[in-house]
This record gives structure tokens, sequence and C-alpha cells, in this order.
């Protein structure tokens, strides 16, 4: 699943040889990296690119809805590390039916807003996340404007 | 931060006997806006106060969300452009211009010298425009109100130059997918010198007012302090990163639209409090100006748009004479312009931060998924940390040295 050419870069030859499970296909495209994590598997990377590779920072996180595909959801992570000058892009594929997966607030607290306004437009849970509530839309709104099955415009009151 | 069911109840602690003790609670919740005219824009912020003391902080916004997002996946490429304006609404030609990096990036588009330059000279005009608002609001909100109406002076001639190039002064669209909308007007390089002749001695009329007033350096310096790390790790980019002694600039070490040509320095500091914050601001326009003038004097000649027929839509005159070009533009404006299959994370460097788009295309003439990245809404999130045990009174001059844009953090 891995290309050899990307399998030899530094930065994905390091999390291999950390986490061998953990990575199940990878990307160059446009000069952009991009890594697939297995969703159980992303606190533990996250864990291993701050600490050990330098990304301390996370640029985002948002979701991607490639509704009726399973599986539907994909949860995008952008990490960057001014010292080393580089970005990077992890990708986690997650069910239609109850998407969850473990936040990552626990390895960079600015991960908090990005996924409580993942879980708003998309409905996918971050488990461990310490207050996920909807962030732009009102408590009680019903449905995730983001999903692919929500219309864009509606009956006019 | 702690958070309460019942808002405002805290127990005092240690217990003091029970004929002291004192049945009010202890501590105040205070709601700051969304209407408060020092959140510039509809920032909510609920408040706990232990007398002047604040306990803890709750942003809360969301009350611009208008679902750009959404809007994005039924446009064709090109109408996304106008959405890029209203996200951040005091530097919209930045926004523009990540939006149409990651397209072209995504379609492999070379862009023609003239056109990146005069995307560089009208970003940079974009950034004093945004740093001018800024200055002369954050004045206002700590009470130095004269400076408001020079910055404003000067900010009229930006949005005059702007209005000339794009017919806009706010929602200019001037950046397209392959260029630049119009052809740049004749005779613009007369306004532009003439503002940035004078622009540095304006400059220095600010920092007149401001750099060694007393009171200024009173309300700002070693206020709004917090630690570098945990800007990096609460998601702050931009000014704020700078005024901490992080080196740090997208234009310097991702450059784009061809910003390694220009010579210009990243100013830093490392007291990192609000007067830190402003200084860079400051040393930014100067820098600003700078390149400004470099692009100014050596504006390459040629097209404004790329060599893509498919992309960009044809001049006036050869439609009406070419067959061939009334196709392509009929083509462009009914059914779009396909883009290949792929996914893209662009970023700039806007004067609030790091903007960043990602753009998905499932390879058909409208985006899959566009996600943007506002710097706000990165910062906004560092205001509890930021604010938590100081006092009440400087939490306008520390929230006001972010310079937020709700627009930009809501989307």
């Amino acid at each position: 699943m891995i290309p050899d050419e990307i399998k030899t870069l530094p930065l994905v030859a390091a999390v291999l040889e950390a986490l061998p499970e953990a990575v199940t296909a990878g990307k160059l495209y446009r000069g952009e990296l991009t890594v697939e994590i297995v969703a159980e598997k992303i606190v533990e990377t996250c864990h291993f690119l701050k600490h050990e590779q330098k990304f301390v920072r996370i640029s985002t996180v948002t979701g991607v809805d490639w509704y009726p595909e399973e599986p539907r959801f994909e949860v995008v992570y952008h990490l960057h590390s001014p010292e080393r000058n580089e970005r990077l892009r992890l990708k986690c594929r997650l069910p239609g039916a109850n998407p969850e997966i473990d936040s990552v607030t626990g390895v960079w607290r600015g991960a908090d807003w990005y996924e409580r306004e993942t879980f708003d437009l998309f409905g996918i849970t971050f488990r461990n996340h310490p207050n996920l509530r909807r962030i732009m839309l009102p408590d009680n709104w019903e449905g995730y404007p983001l999903r692919k099955d929500y219309p864009v415009t509606g009956d006019r009151v | 931060m702690s958070e309460s069911d019942t808002p405002g109840v805290t127990v005092a602690e240690p217990e003091p006997a029970a004929s002291e003790v004192d049945p009010r609670p202890r501590t105040l919740v205070l709601n700051m806006g969304p209407q408060h005219p020092s959140t510039h824009g509809v920032l909510r912020l609920l408040l706990e106060l232990d007398g002047e003391t604040i306990v803890s902080a709750q942003p809360d916004i969301g009350y611009l969300h208008t679902g750009i997002e959404k809007e994005f996946e039924v446009k064709f490429y090109q109408q996304g452009v106008t959405l890029t304006d209203r996200i951040d609404y005091l530097a919209p030609l930045s926004n523009n211009l990540c939006y149409c990096l990651a397209v072209e990036k995504l379609l492999g588009l070379e862009i023609p010298p003239l056109a990146q330059w005069m995307r560089v000279m009208l970003t940079e005009l974009t950034r004093l425009n945004s740093h001018l608002v800024w200055l002369g609001t954050h004045a206002i909100d700590i009470g130095a109100m004269s400076v408001f109406l020079y910055c404003f002076r000067e900010r009229e001639d930006i949005l005059r130059i702007f209005e000339m190039f794009s017919g806009q002064r706010m929602m200019t669209s001037y950046f397209r997918i392959g260029g630049l909308a119009l052809e740049p007007p004749r005779g613009w390089q007369k306004p532009v010198k003439s503002f940035i002749d004078v622009f540095p001695s304006r400059v220095d009329e600010y920092e007149e007012l401001l750099t060694n007033n007393r009171i200024w350096i009173g309300r700002t310096r070693g206020v709004g302090r917090f630690p570098l790390e945990d800007m990096l790790d609460l998601g702050v980019t931009g000014p704020m990163l700078r005024a901490a002694g992080l080196k740090y600039d997208a234009r310097k070490a991702q450059p784009y639209s061809g910003y390694e040509k220009f010579d210009f320095e990243v100013p830093t500091r490392t007291e990192n409090d609000v007067y830190a914050r402003y200084l860079v601001r400051i040393e930014e326009m100067r820098q600003s100006a700078r390149i400004i003038k470099q692009a100014l004097e050596g504006m390459p000649d040629g097209r404004w748009t790329a060599d893509a027929p498919h992309v960009v839509l044809p001049d006036r005159d050869k439609m009406k004479t070419q067959m061939e070009a009334l196709i392509y533009h009929f083509k462009i404006v009914t059914e779009g312009f396909r883009v290949p299959a792929g996914e893209v994370y662009q970023v700039i460097e806007s004067p609030r931060g790091e903007v960043g788009y990602y753009v998905v295309s499932d390879g058909t003439a409208k985006p899959y998924r566009v996600h943007v990245r506002g710097p706000s809404f990165g910062n906004l999130q560092a205001i509890p940390r930021m604010v938590v045990g100081t006092l009440i009174a400087d939490v306008i001059a520390s929230i006001g040295s972010m310079d937020f844009v709700l627009g930009d953090s809501d989307r």
C-alpha cells in the first residue's frame, strides 16, 4: 500500500520504525506529504510526531465526507514544524455509522476547537475531548451541515 | 480554567468559621459581548471574576457563522473567489491570494511575473490596511482617540488604490485563478508611488503619538504575557509569535507568489507583551512599505493572466472577434473548468497570521471540500490562557493585541 518512494522519506521511515502498524498508506502529491494512519493509533502517532519529530504545531483538524462511499469520513490533521520547516498531513478513515476517534487534545491543546468544529459540522465524535460541544452552531441545532447529505438550501420560513 | 454548572457559585477555601461565612458568592460572572465595542465584532467572553482578578474565561464564538465552507461546494472554482473576501473582511486580498494559490497548485498553473508581483504588492497594501485598522481601534480601546483618525486617513488612500484596481473598496476579488481579474489600470503607479513615498513618515507620526507615550506604555507593557511554548501548542500564529521571539514568517519560510525575490526583514521582539506586539506590527508596516516600493520599481511587463484558455476568461475584444475565445468564455461561465482530483493545503502569511486553504478536488468543476484555517480561530483559542489571573482592566488591551476578525474565525 505504501509506495517505495514514500517509505524511504526520513520522516515516514521514522514513523514506520517506531509504529510499524500505524501507517496504512502514503502519498506525495504536489510536494505535499499525506500519511494515512489507523484510527486507533492516531494519538500514539501524534505523540511521537510532536515529541520525537518536532511537529510542535497543529495547524488544523477537519473532516471530509465521501458519502455514499465507505468508509465514509476522513479526519484530516495538518501538522507543522517551524523548526524543520515541514508540513505533514495525517488522515484517518472512519465509518459512516457512529464515527468516533480519539481526541488529540492531549498532545496539542490547540486541537480543542478544531475538533469541536469537526464535531459540530460533521458529527464526528472525539473520545476524551475535554469539552465536546457545538462551537459554531447553537446547541439545539439538528444535523451536521458539512455532511454531503445535508441540504444546501432549505424551505423558506 | 474550571467549568461550573451554575456559573458564579464557588465555595471559598479554607472554610471559615460558621459565623464568618458570607452567604454571597465569591465570584461574579461577567458577560462581555457579543455586542461589546471592544471585542471588534461579535465575540462573547464569559469572564468569571474574583474582585478584579479573572478566575476563568470562556470565549463563545459562532455568531458570524455563515456556512462559507458549505457554500464553496456548490459553486464553481472561479466563483469561490468572491466568498474568500468575506472571510477576513479586513484582509480580503490575502484570502483571495491563498485560495487562488491553492487551486492553481491543483491545476499546476504557471502564473506570469506581472501577476505575481502585482499580487505581492496588493497583498502588502492589504497588510498595511489591516494593521492600520488594528492600530486605530486598539488605540481607541486603550484610550488614545486621535491615533484612529491618523490611521484611517492612510487607510482611505489604500482603499482608493483598491478601488482603482478592482472597482471595489473592500470586497475586491481582484485575484482570480490564473492571474488577475482585470488589466492593471493605466497610470496605477502614480497613486501607489505618492502613497508609498509619504507612508514611512506617517508611521513616524503614529510612533510619535504612542511609542514613548507614558499612558500607552503603562497600559501595554508587561500585559498579556504567556509563554511561547503555550502559544505554539494552542495554535497562535502571526505577529503574536514574532513578539514572543519566534522568527517565523511563511513569506520567508515557504515563499509563495515570488516573495523570495523581495528583500525584507522579519521583525521580532522578545518581551512577549502587548507593547512588543505593537512594536512588531509597526515594524511590519515599515517592511511592507519596503516590499511595495520594490514591487513598484521592479514591476515586470507582460500578461496579467496565465496562458490557460480553459481556465482564464478571454479578453473582451477577442471574444467578439474569435470563435474559439467565445467558446471558451461560454464553457467557463456555464460549466466552469475541471480541476484534477487531488488535495492541497496552501498556507500564506496574512496580517493576522497563518491562513491555510485545504482544497479537495474530485475532478469536477466544483470543489469537493474547502476548509479554511483562519488565523483568528487559532488565536482566539488562547484567550483563556492569556487573561486568566490578570486584571479585568487589562482584558481589553490583551485581546486587542491579538488582532482577530470574527468573520475569519466563524466563517
